[in-house]
């Protein structure tokens, strides 16, 4: 997330290569910039696989699950070997969704405010969503006999 | 903030000819949008109808195959297919392969080809086979 508002944008002024705002101990050592500005871009990548592999995964379990129903469906979470997929699959789907929103905010979301302001909302919404989420696979997954009634 | 006619303007979307691989592009952009609205919001409405018991779940059900539950499934589908397609082809680019004008064009056409295929095979499944 970018909020770098300042307006110089002349060449070649980054810390990494301008030798005022360049340290001695980087010159030395030659390491340039703090190498991650791939960060955002390789972390969309890992968790798109994540997600890839867990909805494959989800959209087969259903298919095969012979009930869709509050029964078959909390039964199912039950098994560890359901729960623990689908707990990987909240937070990776949460991750990849607010990795993908904030590109889409960054691109269309111009005035420095407003973008702060979605920002921030984008953040609470999807740590919230996927909390709730797996609040709810948890209680169905630890729950011994609470939920058939 | 007016413009000085004299400075040249950056090149407009619409000089472009419109293609397959620019509509894959955009709908890659649109069908994650609403995968991490719509899709995401009924993930978690799914999850906390099942673990708040059966009444909370069968609320859950029925909004789910009422017509519009029905209209708004067969999107996400769709949308979770297509998205899934362009990722794949934007995990291939990424690796800078696929960039021949012919080849672009023509996987762009198979993602749209194939979300279209996979979303109508899912739907055949679920009636045909699971009896809906």
């Amino acid at each position: 997330m970018s909020m770098d508002t300042t307006q110089s944008g002349e060449p070649g002024a980054s810390p990494a290569t301008d030798p005022v705002t360049r340290t001695p101990l980087g010159k030395v050592r030659g390491t340039g910039s703090a190498r991650e500005g791939a960060e955002h871009w390789w972390h969309e990548r890992l968790s798109s696989v994540a997600v890839l592999m867990l909805f494959v995964w989800l959209i087969v379990s259903l298919l095969r699950l012979p009930a869709l129903d509050h029964r078959g469906v909390t039964e199912w979470l039950r098994d560890p070997l359901a729960a623990v997929p689908m707990l990987l699959l909240v937070a990776a789907t949460f991750w990849h969704l607010k990795m993908g929103l904030q590109v889409v905010i960054e691109d269309y979301v111009h005035d420095e405010g407003n973008k702060f302001l979605a920002m921030l909302l984008l953040s609470f919404a999807a740590v919230g969503g996927a909390a709730f989420a797996i609040f709810a696979v948890l209680k169905i997954a630890f729950a011994a006999t609470g939920l058939r009634g | 903030m007016s413009r000085n006619p004299d400075r040249p303007l950056s090149p407009h979307l619409s000089v472009y000819k419109w293609g397959p691989h620019m509509l894959v592009s955009i709908l890659h952009r649109v069908t994650g949008a609403g995968l991490a609205t719509v899709g995401a919001a009924a993930l978690v409405w799914w999850l906390v109808a099942a673990a708040s018991g059966k009444e909370a779940y069968q609320s859950f059900a029925g909004w789910a195959t009422s017509w519009i539950g029905i209209v708004v499934a067969v999107g996400l589908s769709w949308a979770f297919f297509q998205h899934l397609l362009s990722g794949l082809r934007h995990l291939v680019m990424d690796i800078g392969a696929g960039f021949e004008i012919q080849g672009n064009k023509f996987w762009a056409t198979m993602t749209l080809a194939g979300a279209l295929l996979l979303t109508a095979g899912l739907w055949l499944y679920i009636v045909m086979v699971r009896g809906a």
